[in-house]
């Protein structure tokens, strides 16, 4: 108890934070631990983009944006003490990187008005704007992701799936769990065999699933993980000889750092994606300009162009992008997180817009409103090519199954906002 | 100067044998919990309630009902993260079965699950003890996360398998939920921490301590003494089960909110609260308390020294972070193995005859 007594002299002096003149981006990033190969070059995107911002264009509609980084190593309690401490400091977004994080925070974030993004990754069903208000996933989420796979193999395989059997090697926790349901639908609709696979955290052990996977010889294999237990699942799958182009993985299982230990034997393995990949982009003459050659980029600025570089920056941008429509929304630099979770709600991303921001033909095209905070759900799919050591994308954004979707992210928010008395608030 | 036993006079049995025998200790006994109940509550907000004041309260509540099992009973526990998460996961489904029950009582209940939990795999201790009961209970530990992560009648079948804790209330006051003041959850967990620590404390003096810690020093001379071994460790088992049963509630539903079994009640919990029992000293109360309190602020104040004053990457202190509690604990051991406890019973040992040696 007497520690506690300290611990409230130190806090005084904590307390009196800096000055709220500039846009507050925390960045509830994790260099450390067993994710990190997946948290570095996001960051590092992250940071670098906001850094491009301030030095190329003075800010974000002349206010200087600025990043918070704290450290949460993808741990739940760590990431709290995060939210904590930057909360107060005027943060506008929180974007964790972290689907045990975003659980945490939906709840935290709805009560103290503050917008959250979780782009591609947290609950799904936090795409229904009418039970979340203050959550946004936008512009795919998980369950467009494990239908994107469906649909792929359904056109390599002309338009016909029935009776084949795919696994489904997946992450034992939140974020491993949550395509299941879909898959086990669209199992239904399409006539295919869904083999589910856990695997545990960090993901080093997975001998016997692949053992599994040898025995049980599945047409397709689809991952679901995220850190060490990408590069592990490759480098068995090449050990049991498995043809890897019918190994595919969602967006958090296809970068540089998961084919690269498994060498030449990565040639082809897939990873579906939302954005575009590679540094063929005017935005990175930018960055290598003002950011890398000027010795400001975050961590050690090796990672410009890598899959989860592209993806962190694209996060940065549509951040930054929804601070400027809410600047334009409320008329004034200097927003707060309400208007721009306003601005989140109202944003506009098309081509002639991406063309203007150096990113033509980047991600897809789409509006946010308030009954949809999901996006469109489009999807492309990557391919790894072992020899010139890149990721190329290898078809369009395509739509995914919404019908089915659509009904289970009715389900799911319906269940939520039952639990926690929700009412609808658009009209 | 402040410890002094002159003029401290003791005319009766009470007196002889209450816990702070001399006088400032009392004195100052009464004005931190004045302090903690009557001025802290006033003053707090949700960043000391949320990342330092309840994780302080919470491991303290674990780290004394591993103290009980470890420190008073000689029995060495790593399944305290499994437990905590039976405790997490019975005040799950009482809160969702049962919404309109104080929280108290579900916290209570809780509690008294994980109690019977725990003793069903402390029957082992009868026979084997050690390192072999270490292992015993390691086991408890992956098997119960196993179960959790497993049988999804325990998270209500969500699709996430994450459980959350929806908005309950005690006396009309919020306790779980986003909406919750930081004062009532704060208190919450206060009156908790204070009730196990008066339990725990009046527990290891009496007749059922006395019996725990004759089975730590020789369990065969404590037998023929005509301590009932079946009896004592069974006891420590259920009293230590209690305490974490209620650490692990309060844990998920007031300070985390949402809980993923494997990503919070997994092994390294268990150490973590371990390195507290170990750190603060075994067989103490107070050393709970230290221990908790140094773990828990340790890294709060690295990073506000390392990233907010000194402007360091957030990787170089994360890691400097691990070297540091590890250097300590090795540096901890070597120099007092009895752990702070010990370290603050010399202190007012010398305090007391200060200024005069002689």
């Amino acid at each position: 108890m007497k520690k506690t007594l300290t611990t409230l002299a130190l806090g005084a002096a904590m307390a009196a934070g800096p000055a709220m003149a500039d846009l507050v981006f925390p960045d509830l990033s994790y260099r450390t631990g067993p994710y990190a190969a997946g948290g570095i070059p996001f960051s590092d995107g992250y940071n670098d983009y906001f850094t491009l911002l301030n030095e190329r264009d003075g800010g974000i509609g002349g206010v200087p944006a600025k990043v918070i980084e704290c450290e949460t190593g993808y741990n739940t309690e760590k990431g709290v003490e995060c939210y904590e401490s930057t909360k107060g400091q005027g943060a506008l977004i929180y974007q964790p990187l972290s689907t045990g994080i975003t659980y945490q925070l939906i709840p935290k974030v709805t009560a103290d008005n503050i917008p959250l993004h979780t782009m591609g990754y947290g609950r799904t069903s936090a795409a229904n704007g009418e039970v979340f208000s203050h959550v946004f996933n936008y512009p795919a989420n998980y369950w467009n992701g494990a239908s994107g796979v469906v649909n792929y193999l359904l056109e390599a395989n002309g338009g016909d799936i029935n009776g084949k059997k795919i696994a489904l090697i997946y992450h034992n926790s939140a974020y491993g769990k949550e395509p299941i349901r879909t898959l086990e639908e669209l199992s239904k609709k399409h006539g295919f065999e869904l083999i589910a696979l856990p695997v545990d955290h960090p993901g080093q052990e997975q001998k016997s699933q692949w053992l599994q996977i040898r025995r049980e010889r599945p047409d397709n294999v689809v991952m679901w993980g995220w850190g060490v237990m990408n590069q592990v699942a490759i480098q068995e799958a090449a050990n049991i000889r498995f043809p890897m182009e019918n190994f595919i993985g969602v967006w958090w299982s296809g970068a540089e750092h998961d084919v690269m230990p498994a060498g030449d034997k990565a040639d082809g393995y897939k990873a579906v994606t939302f954005h575009n990949v590679g540094r063929d982009f005017p935005v990175f003459d930018d960055i290598q300009k003002y950011v890398v050659d000027a010795g400001k980029a975050a961590g050690a600025g090796d990672q410009v162009g890598n899959v989860l570089y592209n993806r962190g920056m694209y996060a940065a941008m549509l951040a930054a992008e929804a601070a400027k429509t809410a600047q334009e929304i409320h008329g004034t630099g200097d927003i707060d997180a309400a208007m721009m979770r306003d601005g989140m709600e109202a944003l506009v991303i098309d081509e002639a817009k991406m063309a203007a921001l150096g990113m033509p033909n980047f991600g897809p095209s789409f509006n946010v409103s308030c009954d949809n905070h999901g996006g469109p759900g489009l999807v492309g799919v990557t391919q790894w090519d072992a020899e010139s050591k890149t990721w190329s994308l290898i078809s369009d954004f395509k739509p995914s199954d919404t019908e089915v979707i659509g009904k289970l992210i009715e389900e799911d928010s319906g269940a939520y906002a039952a639990e926690n008395n929700i009412e609808s608030r658009c009209k | 100067m402040f410890y002094r036993e002159a003029g401290d006079f003791k005319t009766s049995y009470a007196d002889d044998s209450q816990t702070f025998p001399i006088k400032f200790d009392r004195v100052r006994y009464y004005v931190v919990l004045a302090v903690a109940f009557g001025i802290i509550p006033f003053l707090v907000n949700d960043y000391w309630a949320n990342a330092i004041l309840l994780p302080f309260l919470i491991y303290s509540i674990a780290a004394i009902g591993l103290n009980i099992l470890v420190g008073y009973c000689g029995q060495v526990s790593l399944g305290t993260g499994g437990f905590m998460a039976v405790g997490a996961y019975a005040c799950y489904k009482l809160m969702t079965a049962f919404p309109e029950v104080s929280m108290f009582i579900h916290v209570i209940l809780a509690g008294g699950i994980t109690a019977v939990v725990c003793m069903a795999f402390g029957l082992p201790s009868l026979r084997i003890k050690g390192f072999y009961l270490a292992v015993a209970t390691l086991a408890a530990q992956f098997f119960l996360v196993w179960l959790f992560n497993r049988v999804p009648w325990f998270y209500n079948y969500s699709a996430s398998g994450q459980i959350n804790a929806p908005e309950r209330d005690t006396f009309g006051i919020l306790i779980t939920g986003p909406n919750a003041p930081a004062w009532a959850t704060y208190l919450f967990c206060l009156i908790f921490l204070t009730f196990c620590a008066l339990v725990a404390r009046n527990l290891t003096r009496g007749t059922v301590g006395r019996s725990w810690m004759a089975i730590r020093d020789m369990d065969i001379a404590a037998e023929i003494i005509g301590v009932n071994p079946l009896k004592a460790k069974l006891t420590a088992f259920a009293v230590s089960g209690f305490f974490i049963g209620i650490s692990g509630a309060l844990f998920f539903a007031v300070y985390l909110g949402a809980v993923e079994v494997g990503e919070a009640f997994g092994i390294n919990k268990s150490f973590l609260v371990l390195f507290m029992v170990i750190l603060g000293g075994l067989g103490s109360i107070f050393g709970s308390f230290a221990g908790a309190a140094f773990l828990v602020l340790l890294p709060v104040v690295l990073k506000v020294v390392g990233v907010d004053l000194l402007g360091w990457p957030t990787d170089i202190v994360a890691h400097f972070q691990l070297v540091i509690v590890g250097a300590l604990i090795v540096v901890f051991l070597i120099a007092e193995p009895h752990g702070m406890a010990q370290l603050w019973r010399v202190a007012k040992e010398k305090l007391r005859l200060w200024p005069f040696p002689h």
